[in-house]
């Protein structure tokens, strides 16, 4: 899929990038573009290879095989301390025996300023996170949130053409992570840099990047805006990874060019586009359909639709408040799939048995091999 | 459970110290007889203290012993710390053991095998035969001591620092450093300690120029140096306990300066 | 680009600098602890001819160290004594460890630690000295006795003989003991007593089935660690042992310094190393049966 917006430029290029340690392959083959401005996502699960891409940009590992370029030049021996990246490390390693201040000084001692230039330039970056005044304090008096304040402002005080974040909010409490996240979209849009975010956090991944990698098994198993990722994952293990998706065994034919006709169990006969079928193969390789939860709703008594309709049996709910959850077994399905209803007025929660109306539409169907 | 341990904890306290409580008790006690009932207060001890050359040799010779040891071993515990707690490398168990084995030798086995090799090659005993065995048993201990401060180590602060532009040295220089030097500090005191307080090593090891644990043992045989001879050890347990308290406020400072909890003393 | 070491990007890999690193002390300790040790090793098997040595290759030391009843001896009671003293210390030692790790507040642990190591770090000499000056015949012990109309005349039991070498090494080497035995206390995952508890155990059987059993690794860690040393111990035997109470580091010495007779020396200070092996591996050996059989 392409992006919409004006294409940027590439701002790190990397060319079937390998890296094994010792016997084993950590990633396999890594191609892709990631554009100057634009807030990037490596999503995974633990040990898909994500850390050891941003560390391999950062110039951390080498690289076994393929080839890396920031901004143009190749990174081939180059080593960290010489990139035109920096980075928030996961435990953000602040040095506990300097000061704040100290800390986001720490790589200036080499830009040649002068020792107050140098100060304003620290005070500057302080108070771009939210932190002025802050630069006496002792560096492990500070909390989780403003160590990773401190992490940001002494990686951006470089300005760097890159910026790589490595799982910068998996320390902190839910409520401060959700601050945090809007924050740092907010700092980088300010500043304007590439932000790389490492995250196995697939929420915080569709809320903060304008483009995300999804990553399994050491290769990017799809690479694509968030919208995308959610309505049109290209397998089903990144339909499963990412949000909640259902799964009914399916079979479809090409009817013409513009439309294909699909089977799916419990749902019935059904025509989509094209575009519903991930690239690269042929519809009669389809194996299932995936429908996501909120696409479909229960009917109530007396309740009409325009849309196609499927019967079952409510099995099973979770009441989150302002959602249910329905566990409904479509007839002729054997698993029950989830569907969830906002908690309207003059919509009372069913209960476990309720015969159920299931209202769905093709276009939300998506085809999988 | 609670009160009987405690009754025995102290009690155990108390047989741990009572050698070392008879020490100040007759290095002050007017009487050449090591013996209860007390004879009356004196600072003679410390006085003929002041007045044997020989003595004063032998602190002079233990203090140059224990100052090069301490240097040498905690160097050699630098390195090999750091090497043991950074790096994986074929052979590392083995290659550690074969180093921290003196911790489990009997020193006299140490310290007949240096001597034998010595005297084969025809080399002559002196303060350096001393050192090179004191560093041998004092350097364990010192990676010990800094394999606990290394290990405490966070390995992105490092990789932080070179991130930022600095080269692997002088990230070393300025961020490793100065969160081990607490580390460092405790290991040369503890070597310090360790060297001036050996006996056997230096026993065999020592040329024409004892050490003072060797003088000491000499002056033991004769009776009438008993109440001097506590005199220096009141002075030696004093010194020995004061380099462990600044070893221990050495180490704990470094731990509360880089925020980590309190975990416990030494080894 | 690199092939495939797992290096960060400096070129040198990871194993080179390791090596790098190590190379120093490991080549310190090959020369003057392996080299020696090899060297005391090969002397064990030449033979002292008046003042030179005969460099052929004989069992002639081992074959007199052990036959002759003056060396079985000191061997014997080496190990007995050696074994006595580390079964005294750790027993003793335990009560004191678990004391500190349960019932000690864990802001004052720090301190309990400091002040039991404290002794550790005194001059040795000087402390199996004080002993031989509390337990003699004019010591304080029996003066104080003596002064209190406790006892009559002094007692003799208690200086220069077995007894006394126990009693002075048992209290040398009491922190060496506590350390270990404290360290895999602290370990233990305070819930797993709340499990026991629960499951229907008293305190005593979860003492036994829960507390010991984890606590065995710091155990076998303290008796090897106070029988290894006291079993090579030098000044004990001189100053408080008397002819019963000499031990198999004294006839080392003396083969080496007075009788020069630096091979017999050799032999028997492999025999020591020997018998500290032996002893070492059975405990490592228990140890591990006993760590595989709870798995």
């Amino acid at each position: 899929m392409k992006d919409t917006r004006t294409e940027a430029r590439p701002i790190i290029t990397l060319e079937a990038v390998e890296k094994y340690y010792g016997d084993y392959h950590a990633l396999r083959g890594i191609s892709a573009e990631i554009r100057q401005g634009e807030f990037f996502s490596l999503l995974g699960p633990s040990g898909c290879g994500k850390t050891t891409l941003l560390r391999t940009i950062a110039g951390f590992e080498d690289l076994s095989a393929g080839r890396l370029f920031i901004d143009g030049q190749d990174m081939a021996g180059v080593p960290a301390n010489r990139r035109p990246t920096n980075m928030v490390f996961q435990s953000y390693a602040i040095f506990p025996h300097l000061s704040v201040a100290e800390n986001v000084g720490f790589g200036l001692r080499r830009s040649g300023l002068s020792r107050a230039e140098r100060a304003a330039k620290v005070e500057q970056a302080l108070a771009m996170v939210g932190l002025a005044g802050f630069g006496g304090r002792a560096a492990h008096a500070l909390s989780g949130g403003q160590r990773q304040r401190v992490a940001l402002a002494r990686a951006l005080i470089l300005e760097p053409t890159v910026l790589l974040l490595d799982e910068p909010l998996s320390a902190l409490d839910k409520k401060m992570r959700d601050q945090m996240q809007g924050e740092l979209r907010r700092l980088q849009r300010q500043v304007g840099i590439t932000f790389i975010l490492v995250t196995h956090d697939q929420e915080e991944a569709l809320i903060m990047s304008d483009r995300i990698a999804v990553m399994f098994e050491g290769q990017i198993a799809q690479l694509d805006t968030p919208q995308m990722l959610y309505r049109r994952p290209v397998s089903r293990k990144v339909g499963e990874f990412i949000g909640v998706m259902n799964f009914l065994p399916a079979r479809a034919t090409v009817a013409d060019e513009t439309h294909i006709e699909v089977e799916a169990a419990g749902l019935g006969r059904a025509v989509i586009g094209p575009d519903q079928l991930p690239g690269g193969w042929h519809p009669g390789q389809t194996q299932s359909v995936g429908i996501r939860p909120e696409t479909m709703s229960i009917l109530y008594p007396g309740e009409t639709t325009d849309r196609r309709v499927a019967t079952g049996v409510v099995e099973d709910l979770s009441y989150y408040g302002d959602m249910t959850y329905y566990e409904v077994r479509l007839d002729g399905v054997e698993r029950p799939m989830t569907i969830s209803m906002k908690n309207l007025v003059g919509r009372p929660v069913l209960e476990r048995g309720t015969e159920a109306r299931v209202a769905w539409d093709a276009r939300s169907l998506v085809l999988f091999a | 459970m609670k009160r009987p341990l405690r009754v025995y904890a102290i009690l155990y306290l108390g047989f741990l110290y009572a050698p070392i409580a008879l020490l100040p008790v007759f290095a002050f006690n007017d009487g050449t007889v090591i013996a209860f009932p007390l004879r009356g207060f004196t600072w003679d001890w410390f006085r003929q203290l002041a007045e044997i050359p020989a003595l004063h040799a032998a602190v002079l010779n233990s203090l140059k012993i224990a100052v090069i040891s301490a240097i040498l071993a905690t160097c050699l515990g630098v390195l090999a710390a750091r090497a043991a707690t950074r790096f994986a490398f074929p052979g590392k168990k083995g290659i550690m053991g074969l180093i921290m084995l003196p911790l489990v030798l009997p020193e006299i086995i140490v310290a007949v095998s240096l001597l034998v090799v010595l005297l084969q090659l025809g080399l002559s005993l002196g303060a350096w035969t001393v050192i090179m065995g004191h560093v041998l048993i004092a350097t364990p201990f010192a990676i010990a001591i800094l394999n606990s401060a290394f290990q405490g180590l966070d390995r992105s602060l490092e990789e932080a620092a070179v991130d930022l532009g600095e080269t692997k040295w002088s990230s070393f220089r300025l961020v490793t450093l100065p969160l081990v030097m607490p580390g460092i500090i405790s290991s040369l005191l503890i070597a310090f300690t360790i060297s001036l307080d050996e006996f056997i090593i230096a026993f065999f090891l020592t040329g024409t120029e004892p050490t003072l644990p060797v003088y000491l043992w000499g002056q033991m045989r004769f009776p009438q140096r008993l109440p001097v001879i506590m005199a220096l050890g009141t002075i030696l347990v004093l010194a020995s306990v004061l380099l462990l308290a600044i070893a221990e406020y050495a180490r704990r400072r470094g731990a509360a300066r880089t925020g980590q909890k309190d975990a416990g003393g030494f080894l | 680009m690199n092939d495939g070491n797992r290096g960060p990007g400096f070129g040198r890999s990871e194993a080179a600098q390791g090596y790098l690193l190590v190379a120093t002390p490991l080549a310190y300790a090959l020369l003057l602890l392996a080299v020696p040790l090899g060297a005391i090793l090969l002397f064990s098997f030449w033979s002292q001819d008046y003042l030179t040595i005969d460099t052929t290759l004989t069992l002639k030391n081992y074959r007199e160290a052990l036959s002759d009843p003056l060396y079985r001896q000191l061997l014997l009671r080496s190990l007995m004594i050696s074994a006595a003293v580390t079964m005294a210390t750790v027993l003793a030692a335990f009560p004191i460890a678990y004391y500190v790790s349960f019932y000690v507040a864990p802001e004052r642990k720090a301190m309990w630690i400091f002040l039991i190591t404290i002794p550790f770090w005194t001059s040795y000499l000087i402390r199996v000295f004080l002993w031989k000056v509390i337990l003699g015949y004019n010591g304080v012990f029996n003066t104080t006795l003596l002064g209190l109309g406790i006892i009559d005349e002094p007692l003799t039991f208690i200086l220069y003989n077995a007894n006394a070498v126990v009693i002075t090494l048992a209290h040398a080497y009491a922190p060496f003991a506590i350390l270990p035995i404290f360290v895999a206390l602290e370990k233990i995952d305070r819930s797993l007593h709340e499990a026991s508890r629960d499951l229907g155990e008293g305190y005593l059987s979860t003492f036994w089935r829960v507390t010991l059993p984890l606590a065995m690794p710091g155990v076998v860690a303290a008796v090897l660690i106070v029988f290894i040393p006291t079993i090579g111990d030098y000044v004990t035997p001189v100053l408080v042992g008397g002819p019963d109470g000499r031990m198999i580091a004294n006839m080392i010495q003396t083969q080496f310094l007075r009788l020069n007779n630096a091979p017999m020396g050799a032999a028997l200070a492999v025999l020591t190393m020997a018998m500290v092996t032996v002893v070492a591996l059975v405990f490592v050996f228990l140890n591990r049966r006993y760590l595989r059989g709870r798995e």
